[in-house]
């Protein structure tokens, strides 16, 4: 299943927020939007998976998405969005409990998630037991298991520290590696970007617009370690953004 | 490995230590002890003379009067009638409020049309209202009842949705967001995350129950704490009157123990 944004452009109240904005998502595409801060970026992804309306334009969804799949369309939030009130395997029931599961069925998927994201040891566990990077494990298993066709993910490392983002996405390139996922991936980290993306966007200051789109075809196992390519790639990256930071980070907030 | 610049020798001075504190952790044998220090301290006064009879009776002769109304069973009787009365308007209010405050929570032809009317009528002391309810109700349990469902109806409702408005608005999208029905994101999201505003809701509404419970009870009540209160009130029985204020604050703790319970066994999620 591809997704296809068409002349997607949205406003609060007077504000353009968003200007006629074209993107293609494939299958088994890592399509990373970057911007600087307030861009829209993270109110374009809502877009994609149906949690806001633009003020016109429209996002596509192109082919059928498998047939056991639950949730085409599935989020992994910055900051985790997990129950308090629910243990690790609690929360991962909630996404399968309003779909026609049997017990032994859903037991079967949560065992399997949480084994894939290796937090089977912690199922009876609360959130607030578990570090930063365990809860954003436990948020993964939950999109994992109801199987989607393409994965939404807003910032998802961003409220971790350095050394847990590292583990984190050799996880996500990992499970790339596995099972070749359809995502969509906002962030404001461009070494995030370079490392995960196989198609990097970068978003204008507000209005936000696509200024550049960059394609990367080197295969994710191959980025580790010093990579001149993917240097020159951040770098080039980062002139493309550095005067629309600038000028973003001197805007009033409210001024929207 | 060492820092080499910090060296063997000892020159200067200790860093003063100024953090700390601000953190009052209770120690569970202070509070009996306070307890039985002010009421020897009481006895000793009245034994002494240095709090006159009439002022004050001494704890022993409230105590007197307890054993009295034990003995005699009166205690039973009093007590019966005043729980009766407590637990059904308690309850009653306690359950309405939680879905009048849950609409409001949810819909916005609700909150326009019941929050106003709401705040109008909180400030309200429904003892004022109980001549009304009286007429409305009849002399008999239904206007004590209704006063304290009354009562405690505004306080749970204003809990309730002052709890929900507080549920974290990312996990409402996140349950969008996995495709949930309105009624799953209700029950397992809204909900237990309102849990925690309307069981201290109910701590508030427990201590109102209470103080209305003896005000509707000193209007044509035969029997009831209130009623032993008023009658011991008008014969200057201090130490009656004593014991039945005692007798109301013991309701007063149980209720809140048992709502402290609660908070335990739901809220064990949190730290």
């Amino acid at each position: 299943m591809d997704l296809s944004l068409r002349h997607i452009t949205h406003r609060y109240d007077e504000v353009e927020v968003l200007r006629d904005i074209n993107l293609e998502i494939k299958q088994g595409q890592i399509v990373c939007i970057i911007g600087p801060s307030g861009c829209g970026k993270s109110t374009l992804l809502r877009m994609i998976g149906g949690l806001e309306r633009p003020t016109s334009g429209e996002v596509l969804q192109i082919g059928e998405p498998p047939a056991d799949c639950l949730n085409p369309l599935t989020y992994i939030f910055q900051d985790f969005a997990l129950l308090p009130w629910r243990t690790v395997e609690g929360n991962v029931s909630l996404a399968l409990e309003d779909h026609a599961l049997s017990a032994t069925m859903r037991e079967e998927i949560i065992a399997d998630v949480l084994a894939r994201t290796k937090l089977a040891d912690f199922r009876t566990a609360y959130p607030r037991q578990l570090s930063g990077g365990m809860k954003q494990r436990v948020a993964i298993a939950r999109a994992l298991s109801v199987r989607p066709a393409v994965l939404l993910m807003d910032e998802p490392l961003s409220a971790l520290d350095s050394q847990t983002r590292e583990l984190l996405m050799d996880d996500l390139v990992d499970l790339w590696e596995k099972e070749n996922y359809t995502a969509a991936y906002v962030t404001h980290n461009l070494a995030e970007a370079v490392r995960l993306g196989h198609k990097i966007v970068v978003l204008s200051r507000r209005p936000g617009e696509i200024r550049d789109i960059v394609e990367i075809d080197m295969p994710l196992s191959a980025r580790t370690g010093e990579n001149s390519e993917l240097e020159s790639i951040q770098k080039r990256l980062w002139t493309l953004m550095r005067d629309e930071a600038r000028a973003a980070d001197r805007e009033l907030l409210d001024a929207r | 490995m060492r820092d080499k610049t910090t060296g063997n020798q000892k020159a200067g001075k200790p860093v003063p230590f100024r953090g700390g504190g601000f953190l009052p952790k209770p120690k569970k044998i202070i509070a009996p002890i306070v307890f039985i220090a002010l009421i020897a301290f009481w006895e000793w006064g009245s034994r002494t003379g240095f709090i006159g009879p009439l002022i004050l009776p001494a704890p022993s002769e409230a105590f007197e009067a307890f054993m009295n109304l034990l003995n005699t069973g009166l205690l039973w009787q009093h007590l019966a009638a005043s729980l009766q009365r407590l637990l059904l308007g308690w309850f009653s209010g306690t359950l309405l409020g939680i879905i009048v405050g849950t609409l409001i929570g949810l819909f916005s032809l609700a909150r326009s049309g019941l929050q106003p009317l709401v705040s109008a009528i909180f400030p309200i002391p429904k003892i004022a209202l109980l001549p009304l309810f009286i007429i409305w109700f009849g002399i008999g349990e239904g206007s004590k009842v209704a006063t304290i469902l009354f009562g405690t109806f505004f306080p749970t409702v204003i809990a309730t949705y002052g709890g929900i408005d507080n549920v974290d608005r990312g996990l409402i999208r996140m349950g969008q967001s996995f495709g949930l029905s309105r009624l799953s994101i209700i029950r397992k999201i809204i909900l237990p995350g309102a849990l925690p505003a309307i069981l201290s809701g109910a701590r508030i509404s427990a201590a109102i129950a209470i103080i209305l419970l003896v005000a509707a009870e000193m209007i044509a009540a035969e029997y009831g704490i209130g009623a032993y209160i008023l009658i011991a009130g008008s014969l200057m029985a201090t130490d009656q009157l004593i014991t039945g204020v005692a007798i109301l604050s013991c309701i007063g703790l149980i209720f809140a123990w048992v709502i402290g319970k609660a908070e335990k066994y739901f809220l064990k999620w949190r730290a």
